[in-house]
């Protein structure tokens, strides 16, 4: 099950949230601010899933921005991966280009419920 | 209508401009219509996203439900979705808004509808709309989006309040959806087949022999087939992977038809994946690979394949060296559940070099870690040697994060595989020298345990032992192993002049004043074996002990030691010195507690279900060691720390009578009574076989300090006859003193004979305070005054606790009365309020007591107060009673 999706930019400014379950809203930035704590930290020989906590995490860099997605046991690791890359195709062509200012994020929350 | 703010002050500034303007738009006179109210409630919706709280608006964006314009509903929705208000009124207003779409037949509206309430899913709009979506999903006019959008709502609705999703006749249509021409029907009903099938799997039985046939189609698809769902030239990658988890919910398919074409399925895919990529691109291998490790996945939960086990292991080993990361993980931890197969187990084995390299060499932390819990799956006797020589070499490095887990795991290797255990003693000494802060008491508990059962390594261990406390730092793990060992078998090596007894005591008094105080009372304790085992030191020790520091001691413990045992060294003759301070004898056999805090650690996951293969697997296990002499006669023993006590006290608290323990060989029945402060308890002892036991010997012991505790409670034994015939039943009377308050139970410890084995057990003795509880009965008047004087705060404790019982009034009050309070009816001015009263009754004093028990419904929990005049004897009442609710 997924339990949430975010992109992140470089500075740590959460651009989309979108939570599965139920989390406090004070604990959702604490959340965010770890998680791209971790990913910012991550090098290259790394690999894409980081081990947090009780579940993972699925990360995806793209230029500035970072897609995390955070994953429990049941899903595919390499599914979510690809998933994520859809994802960004997805907005990709519908926006034109994928850049964290320009974001649009109405849109965006729409085309996640919708995937 | 994005701003470009320079600054957030300003930011904010435009932002409150804003919000006042929709404010004073929404309170104002004329009514909007519909283009604007869609204007600001979006303008709303994006401020609110932008991080600032919003608290109005959702009765605009409700209105907008109910219009027949597509884009205004769509923003009135998105609203609610993403502000979720648990206004009830509001709720009402937006299910019936839901309601009206839902039944309007347009399958836009529909679908907005559906989004919402699985965007949502409270459970409010659960119980209204639970019911009408397996309809609505199942029917035959429905389109395709909806019908898409109907399975992910009611997956959802499921996960948030499964109780509200009946299965029904619908579930059987939901099954046929998997055959639908729309692969995105297909999918969302896999999802939700998959989840509901967790816990109905009969429901959905009929889901495999389908999911398996579109499985097969997919695979052998043409790359023109499949055109919107074939990314990178994959057909359909997720929808496979979610047919593949589907599968995994189910036992390989009976019927051979099916089964035969599963196999084809899954060999298809592993030989694609033997073939040239169809593209350089890295997404088309990524969507390839998810749907292989998900296949490899279902043949690993098969475990019935023997030529696809091994031909996933080869893929598997073949990844174990890729240049991705992502596959080197993966396939490290695929491997883990596959090495637990035995069809597969050897194929594993054959790659120990290559994971033992990615131990040394990988740089991600997650990555060595998935190579280690590889290699403690992969270990049997052939290889222990070698890997648990590779984990205590990674240990030297590793993480502090994973660094107790390896431990563990070394641990129980150690001890699984040991051929001979002075390798193990050495692994765990090892251990401690490495990675002393992470070598949990379960650990060195062990091997102390190990030690004592084999005689065949106590000599060894001895020595060793020796040999390690001489390096100057030492973890103080070591001492602590090193000063019980010491203990009980210095005499081993006492012989050698390099290891006399002076010298193995001056070792260990070298380290005292660096140690913790538990680690001092072990050495005190240790200090007072070797008195008994090398008389020629006894004065040094005894100087040592009469010391002030140990006899003035801030800390209690160690005072009493010091106190306790300087004593019994000068009083006790040689003989009752050694038997009191007889080698411990050994332990009965039973699961390693080691197991039990690795799985604690680690959760639920695959690493601990081997544990519980592994366990199956294992050839031989300890054999168990033929039992050291038993103590004959009834006598007082130290500290008992490493034998597991049955605990029933609670359950005798308000009653007298019972069976306080049962196995298969015996059982255990008590009946006492009390009086002020004298009690006569009746323990009878039957034995349940129809062999004979031999030397039976039940002992009363007290659990913590012996001396202290004789001071508080007086009980006297007859012994009883050694031999107990099978069917038989024995009875042993003890009489009973209390002589001053007391917290602890007494322990009965019961030895003896049962064909070949020794068996060894202990159980706690429901002697608690409150059996000399005398009930007094006063007035309400009385008792408010004598509440008032035990006003202190010492003399009062309380405590909050949620109910494990139903509250029913008639049961509480009789608990209360088999406490041994009285029962003040009237008393307290709320009548649901139990009040009780009653005189503690010892020899050297009388405690007067009062309680109050008040419970609350609503909530289930309960407030207990206790008011005595000694601290100590509210706090053990209060601790007994509240167990009782």
């Amino acid at each position: 099950m997924i339990k949430f999706f975010l992109m992140v930019n470089k500075q740590g400014q959460t651009r989309l949230s979108r939570y599965y379950e139920h989390v406090e809203i004070h604990k959702r930035t604490m959340l965010e601010a770890e998680v791209i704590k971790n990913c910012l930290s991550r090098s290259k020989d790394q690999c894409s899933f980081i081990e947090y906590k009780d579940f993972k995490l699925v990360y995806r860099q793209y230029a500035a921005l970072f897609v995390v997605v955070g994953i429990n046991e049941t899903e595919n690791e390499m599914a979510v991966y690809e998933l994520i890359h859809n994802f960004v195709e997805v907005l990709d062509k519908y926006f034109s280009r994928v850049v964290s200012e320009t974001l649009n994020l109405l849109q965006s929350i729409y085309s996640l419920s919708k995937l | 209508n994005e701003e470009g703010c320079k600054s957030k002050e300003a930011e904010i500034k435009r932002i409150n401009k804003e919000l006042a303007n929709i404010r004073s738009k929404f309170k104002g006179d004329k009514a909007l219509d519909g283009y604007s109210k869609k204007k600001y409630v979006c303008k709303l919706l994006f401020i609110f996203l932008l991080g600032h709280d919003i608290d109005f608006g959702h009765m605009e964006a409700v209105n907008l439900l109910s219009s027949n314009r597509y884009t205004e509903k769509q923003i009135g929705y998105l609203f609610i979705s993403v502000l979720v208000n648990s206004n009830s009124e509001l709720i009402r207003l937006i299910n019936n808004a839901i309601k009206n779409d839902l039944a309007s037949r347009n399958p836009t509206f529909m679908g907005l509808a559906l989004h919402c309430i699985a965007n949502v899913g409270s459970r409010e709009m659960a119980e209204a709309f639970a019911g009408e979506i397996p309809k609505i999903l199942v029917a035959g006019d429905t389109m395709d989006s909806v019908k898409q959008s109907a399975a992910l709502c009611l997956l959802r609705l499921y996960r948030t309040s499964p109780d509200l999703v009946p299965m029904g006749d619908w579930t059987s249509r939901v099954v046929h959806l998997l055959n639908d021409q729309h692969l995105g029907v297909v999918t969302a009903a896999t999802s939700l087949i998959t989840t509901l099938a967790q816990k109905n799997p009969e429901e959905f039985k009929t889901s495999v022999s389908l999911a398996v046939s579109r499985l097969s189609r997919i695979v052998t698809s043409a790359s023109t087939d499949l055109q919107d769902y074939t990314y990178y030239f994959v057909p359909a990658p997720w929808l496979s992977v979610k047919l593949l988890r589907l599968l995994q919910c189910y036992p390989p398919p009976e019927d051979p038809a099916v089964r035969g074409r599963l196999t084809e399925c899954l060999e298809t895919i592993l030989n694609k994946a033997q073939e040239p990529p169809k593209s350089k691109k890295v997404q088309h291998s990524n969507a390839k690979n998810a749907v292989l490790f998900e296949a490899i996945s279902l043949i690993i939960h098969h475990d019935s394949e023997p030529n696809l086990l091994v031909r996933a292991c080869n893929q598997l080993g073949q990844f174990l060296q890729h240049r991705e990361t992502n596959l080197r993980y993966l396939a490290l931890e695929s491997m883990c559940t596959l090495a637990s197969s035995e069809f597969s187990h050897e194929a594993v084995k054959t790659h120990i070099e290559t994971v033992i390299n990615a131990l040394k060499t990988e740089r991600d932390v997650s990555v060595r870690q998935r190579a280690v819990d590889l290699l403690y799956a992969m270990c049997d006797r052939s290889n222990a040697q070698q890997i648990v020589a590779e984990m205590l070499n990674y240990l030297e490095t590793a993480d502090y994060s994973i660094r107790e887990e390896i431990v563990l795991k070394v641990a129980i290797l150690a001890e699984k595989y040991a051929v001979d255990y002075t390798w193990y003693v050495d692994t765990i000494l090892n251990l401690i020298r490495i990675a002393g802060d992470y070598v949990s008491e379960e650990v060195w508990y062990r091997v102390i345990q190990i030690v004592i059962n084999r005689d065949d390594v106590q000599g060894y261990a001895a020595k060793t032992v020796f040999e390690a406390l001489q390096a100057p730092a030492c973890h103080e793990n070591l001492v602590k192993v090193g000063g019980y060992i010491l203990g009980e078998f210095g005499n081993l090596i006492a012989g050698d002049p390099r290891s006399s007894p002076l010298i193995q005591f001056n070792l260990l008094h070298s380290k005292f004043h660096l140690c913790s105080v538990p680690t001092r009372a072990l050495l005190l304790s240790t200090y007072i074996k070797f008195v008994n085992l090398f008389p020629e030191i006894k004065t040094t020790i005894q100087d040592v002990l009469r010391s002030d520091s140990q006899l003035k001691n801030a800390d209690v413990e160690l005072q009493q030691r010091a106190v306790e045992y300087l004593r019994l060294s000068t009083i006790a003759s040689t003989d009752i010195l050694a038997t009191v301070l007889e080698e411990m004898p050994p332990f009965p056999e039973r699961e390693s507690s080691i197991l039990a805090k690795l799985k604690k650690k680690k959760g639920p996951g695959t690493v601990t279900d081997l544990e519980e293969i592994k366990k199956e697997r294992s050839s031989d296990m300890n054999g168990s060691a033929e039992p050291a002499s038993v103590n004959a006669s009834a006598v007082v023993s130290l500290k008992t720390v490493l034998i597991s006590v049955v605990d029933e006290v609670w359950k005798f608290v308000c009653k007298n009578n019972g069976v306080l323990f049962e196995n298969q060989l015996l059982q255990i029945g008590l009946k006492s009574e009390f009086r002020q402060n004298l009690g006569r308890m009746f323990i009878f002892y039957g034995n349940k076989t129809s062999t004979q036991f031999l030397n039976f010997t039940p002992t009363v012991i007290c659990s913590d300090d012996f001396l202290n505790y004789i001071l508080c409670l007086n009980l006297q034994t007859k012994p009883v006859d050694p031999t107990v015939d099978g069917g038989a039943q024995v009875q042993q009377v003890v009489n009973i003193e209390c002589v001053s308050d007391f917290m602890e139970a007494p322990i009965l410890n019961i030895q003896f004979r049962y064909g070949g084995t020794f068996q060894n057990l202990s159980v706690k003795l429901p002697i608690t305070l409150n059996k000399f509880f005398q009930p007094t009965e006063m007035s309400s008047q009385d008792f408010f005054q004598r509440w008032k004087q035990l006003s202190n705060p010492k003399q009062e404790v309380q405590n909050i606790f949620k109910a494990k019982h139903p509250m029913d009034a008639e049961i509480t009050k009789a608990k209360i009365i088999g406490f041994g309070s009285a029962l003040l009816e009237e008393v307290d001015p709320n009548p649901a309020n139990f009040v009780g009263a009653g005189i503690i009754h010892t020899k050297t004093t009388q405690i007067g007591c009062l309680l109050r028990l008040e419970p609350n419904l609503q909530a289930q929990m309960y407030r207990l107060t206790l008011r005595t005049s000694k601290e100590a004897v509210s706090q053990r009442l209060c601790e007994l009673l509240s167990e009782q609710f």
